[in-house]
């Protein structure tokens, strides 16, 4: 290891291409955090915004019309906002209308701190497209398939968990693919509320080594990497759930 | 509500039912006993489909009375779980569950809705797939099915749910000519074996056959009933006549 180091130290020294976190433990060590940050917010806000996609979806099919305004007015409200003033609405506005807690120092600190409001802030946003994405594949379902599950004596609940959703989640896999690709690629917004994310922790190793062009192009790769995995489980996924004679 | 089953099975009383402006049902009225086999044949449009969707309330009724074993089916306060474990539906698209195996298909309703045993279920579907000739086929998705093997699935799928009455709607409507008989002698065997059955069809022959009482509606309404040896023979409203003459 000492000499890949030594070689990215030489690197530097004679043709100026600093990439100090390789070499410098310090900044390796503040960006492998960033990284970690990253793939766990990923992960986080992926598992939820899933989550609020097939729960509002159930809800969409509601017969009380209120619970479907509700529903249609969150996704309204959530696909009509820019990402980054919803960060900011959630941090800034939430966050201060919140008790303030104390700490284990005796000091003051905010009830949520930066990176639960970012998990919030995008798994709504993604989960508001995932609703859509959701509801589209349900529609897909052939009503008589519903009929035949109905007239079995199954419940709405039972239709939809166990033929609806199954279904579902087969035709909408590419445009759910697409959408939680979009939101790993927003994660960096949460930079702007200070989550110690990968972007937020390039931005300080290069305000540190004024190596600037250097860590965008690991940036880009990074990511390319990073969602690059994602479409590739989501692919093996996809193949996964292949039934014989369905969808083909 | 208690029943015997010296009353009426299935008891219609002047059903009326539209569709917007449309009215499908004009007034119909007949009784099943116990072990009948009631065909209704007739032409696209007078109303037969509907007529016995409304039996298991896939369809609600805008006027008049159908009892299923006591079981008032225009009740707001219906309990159709109910209403569903009495009677068993076969469709003209068979609509089984496309991401099931066959054997997965009869096995699913007993267990999620009737929260029978899971071992004892599979004991019976498999029995089930057996008697409707389909052994060896308990692990082939429907989509590897041909339409005859997906209708007998579906058949099955009905039986799990030991059902008292089944409810068939034209179900070799969609067959190819040579698996239309594979699929009647299961309905026959049923039939023989003394079960409730009320069959949509268009098989005049098969009608003769199974039949204890044959309906013929038309714009609906029921215009004559009988034994098949007489409706056949000496059929005397002239709309059964013509119709018969053209599709005899």
């Amino acid at each position: 290891m000492e000499l890949v180091y030594e070689w990215f130290r030489e690197l530097y020294q004679t043709t100026g291409i600093n990439l100090p976190f390789i070499y410098d433990s310090y900044d390796r060590g503040r960006l492998i955090d960033g990284f970690l940050t990253t793939v766990e917010l990923s992960l986080i806000c992926l598992f939820f915004s899933v989550v609020i996609g097939i729960i509002g979806a159930w809800l969409q099919g509601s017969s009380f019309t209120w619970t479907r305004r509700i529903v249609n007015g969150y996704i309204q409200l959530f696909r009509n906002t820019p990402p980054l003033v919803q960060l900011y609405f959630f941090y800034f506005a939430i966050g201060s209308m919140l008790p303030r807690v104390e700490t284990e120092w005796g000091g003051q600190a905010p009830m949520l701190g930066s990176f639960a409001w970012a998990v919030i802030s995008l798994s709504f946003f993604a989960g508001a497209f995932n609703v859509e994405i959701f509801r589209s594949g349900i529609e897909a379902v052939p009503k008589s398939t519903v009929e035949a599950a109905e007239s079995l004596g199954f419940s709405r609940f039972q239709i939809y968990r166990d033929v609806t959703l199954p279904l579902a989640i087969r035709v909408v896999l590419p445009s759910l693919n697409n959408n939680l690709v979009n939101l790993v690629k927003t994660t960096t917004l949460a930079y702007a509320i200070a989550v110690p994310e990968m972007l937020y922790e390039s931005a300080q190793i290069w305000s540190d080594n004024v190596n600037v062009p250097e860590m965008m192009i690991f940036l880009l790769i990074a990511y390319f990497v990073l969602v690059g995995i994602l479409v590739w489980g989501m692919n093996r996924w996809e193949r996964a759930l292949k039934i014989p004679g369905f969808g083909s | 509500m208690s029943w015997s089953d010296k009353e009426p099975m299935i008891s219609v009383r002047n059903v009326h039912k539209s569709f917007g402006d449309f009215e499908v049902l004009k007034g119909v009225s007949f009784d099943v006993m116990k072990g009948e086999v009631i065909c209704i044949i007739g032409p696209s449009g007078s109303g037969k489909s509907t007529l016995i969707r409304c039996i298991n309330a896939l369809n609600d009724i805008n006027e008049g009375s159908i009892l299923v074993e006591g079981l008032e089916v225009n009740d707001p306060k219906l309990n159709k779980l109910e209403l569903r474990k009495k009677v068993g539906m076969v469709f003209q698209q068979y609509n089984l569950f496309p991401h099931k195996t066959a054997l997965e298909n009869v096995m699913m309703a007993p267990i999620r809705v009737l929260k029978e045993d899971k071992k004892e279920v599979e004991t019976r579907a498999r029995a089930l797939i057996k008697k409707v000739r389909l052994e060896g086929k308990e692990n082939a998705y429907p989509g590897e099915l041909s339409g005859g093997q997906q209708q007998r699935v579906a058949i099955a799928r009905s039986l799990a749910m030991k059902p008292d009455v089944m409810l068939f709607d034209e179900v070799t409507a969609a067959l190819d000519p040579e698996t239309v008989g594979e699929v009647l002698v299961t309905i026959k065997e049923l039939a023989e074996e003394g079960m409730t059955c009320i069959l949509v069809t268009h098989e005049m022959g098969f009608a003769r056959e199974v039949a204890d009482q044959v309906y013929f509606t038309d714009q609906g309404l029921i215009v004559e009933h009988g034994p098949p040896a007489t409706f056949f023979e000496n059929a005397k409203d002239p709309r059964t006549r013509q119709f018969l003459s053209q599709i005899l």
